[in-house]
C-alpha cells in the first residue's frame, strides 16, 4: 500500500506547492479503507470514494493509477500506473517471495516515478515529465460506447450491494468486468465483495487466475517515459 | 404497464422510490419527478437543464411527453446515455454519454469532484488549485 509513500512525497515536496490526494475506490466505505489510513496517518487529503467516481471521471482502470494535474487544473499526465509494474506475478504464491531481480525492478521504477514527481515540482511545466497537450491526448483512453456502458453496470451493481443485494449485485459487476476486462477495478472490487466473510477475495486463487489468464498482456501497461 | 416505485439513478444523484409507469423500454415520470430524478425540465422548446436545451424529434414527441408523463428513458437515449435497468429490485441506472465524457477528458480541464476522508469532511480537488496535484488512487481489497 502506497499512503506511507505519498506522505514521505508530501513531507518532502509539500513546502514546494506540491499535495497528493489519496482516492480510495472501496465500495464498503469507510469500514474497508480506515485501517489502513488510521496506519498511514496520512496529513494530506485521503478520500473514500464508495461510488469509484474519481475512477470514472478520470478514466482509472487498476490501483495505483494516478493523474498529474497543475497548478491551473489541467491535466499534464493522465490516467496511468503510479510506478507499479508487472513484476509482482513473479510472486512465489505459497511462499510469498519474489525473486531478487523483480524485487530490484519493482523499486527502481517506484523510485523512477518518485523522481519525475521531484522533477515536476522542481521544474514545472519545463519538466520532461510534464506532458504537452498533444501527447497527453496520445495517450489518454477516451471512453467509447462499452466503457460507459460498464460503468454504469458497475454503479448499479453498487447500489444494489449498498441496499443488501449482494447476488443482484455481481450479476452487474460482471457485466462491467465482460465489456470492460482490462478494468481491475471492477474486477477486485467485485471479488473483495463477492463473500463478506473473505474481504480478501481480490487478493486470492480468483485474483491469481485472473491475472493468468492475461498471458502475455500487462496488468499494469508499461509507462512509455517513467 | 406497471406502477412501480422505482429507485433512480442518474450520474451522481440517487432518487430512491420513484412513482414510474414503465412500459417495456420506457420510464414515464411526473413532471417534478423527472425534474428531482435528473434535472430536466419539460419546456415548449424541449428537454431542458440550466442553459440548455433539447428539442425532442416533432414525429417521435409522443414517444417523450404524453398525459403529464415524460420518458425519461427515450430521453437518456437521445443524449446517448447507457441505460441499466433491474427489474427485480426496480432500480434504472443512467450513466454518462460516452461523448459527452470523452469531450470532458479531451478538454484536460481536470473534472472537479468532492469525496469524504475519514472524519466525513469534504474535499473538493478545486480547493487545491494553485498546487501540483498527484491525484493517485488505492484500495483495500
Amino acid at each position: 500500500m502506497d499512503l506511507p509513500v505519498w506522505q514521505a512525497m508530501y513531507e518532502e515536496l509539500g513546502p514546494k506547492g506540491f499535495v497528493p490526494i489519496a482516492v480510495a475506490f472501496d465500495s464498503a466505505g469507510k469500514i474497508a479503507a480506515e485501517p489502513w489510513i488510521v496506519a498511514a496517518k496520512p496529513t494530506y487529503p485521503c478520500v473514500i470514494d464508495m461510488r469509484h467516481i474519481v475512477a470514472e471521471l478520470y478514466d482509472m482502470v487498476n490501483v495505483p493509477n494516478a493523474v498529474w494535474i497543475d497548478e491551473r487544473g489541467r491535466i499534464v499526465r493522465p490516467s496511468e500506473s503510479a510506478g507499479a509494474t508487472d513484476a509482482f506475478r513473479t510472486l512465489d504464491r505459497k511462499t510469498f517471495t519474489m525473486p531478487e531481480e523483480s524485487m530490484k525492478q519493482m523499486q527502481a521504477k517506484r523510485l523512477a516515478y518518485q523522481n519525475a514527481i521531484r522533477d515536476w515540482v522542481a521544474n514545472g511545466a519545463a519538466s520532461k515529465f510534464a506532458l504537452g497537450e498533444a501527447e497527453v491526448l496520445r495517450r489518454m483512453h477516451t471512453p467509447g460506447d462499452d466503457d460507459v456502458r460498464a460503468a454504469a453496470n458497475f454503479r448499479l451493481g453498487e447500489y444494489l450491494y449498498e441496499c443488501g443485494h449482494r447476488e443482484a449485485a455481481q450479476k452487474y459487476f460482471d457485466t462491467a468486468r465482460r465489456l470492460r476486462p482490462e478494468n481491475w477495478n471492477y474486477t477486485r472490487q467485485a471479488m473483495s465483495l463477492k463473500d463478506p466473510a473473505n474481504p480478501l477475495g481480490a487478493s486470492g486463487p480468483e485474483f491469481w487466475s485472473a491475472v493468468d489468464e492475461l498471458g502475455d498482456r500487462k496488468y499494469y501497461p508499461p509507462v512509455e517515459d517513467i | 404497464m406497471a406502477h412501480n416505485s422505482t429507485d433512480l439513478i442518474y450520474g451522481e444523484r440517487v432518487t430512491p422510490g420513484v412513482a414510474a409507469e414503465i412500459r417495456d423500454r420506457a420510464l414515464w415520470l411526473r413532471g417534478e419527478d423527472l425534474q428531482r430524478a435528473s434535472g430536466w425540465i419539460f419546456k415548449p422548446e424541449g428537454f431542458c437543464k440550466d442553459e440548455v436545451c433539447i428539442p425532442v424529434p416533432p414525429a417521435r414527441a409522443a414517444q417523450f411527453a404524453a398525459g403529464g408523463r415524460y420518458n425519461l428513458a427515450a430521453l437518456a437515449e437521445l443524449l446517448g446515455q447507457p441505460i441499466v435497468a433491474d427489474e427485480e429490485h426496480r432500480v434504472w441506472c443512467f450513466g454518462a454519454a460516452a461523448a459527452e465524457r470523452a469531450r470532458k477528458l479531451k478538454s484536460l480541464e481536470a473534472p472537479d469532484f468532492s469525496l469524504p476522508d475519514l472524519a466525513g469532511e469534504m474535499h473538493s480537488l478545486s480547493e487545491y488549485r494553485g498546487k501540483k496535484v498527484l491525484l493517485v488512487s488505492w484500495a483495500s481489497w
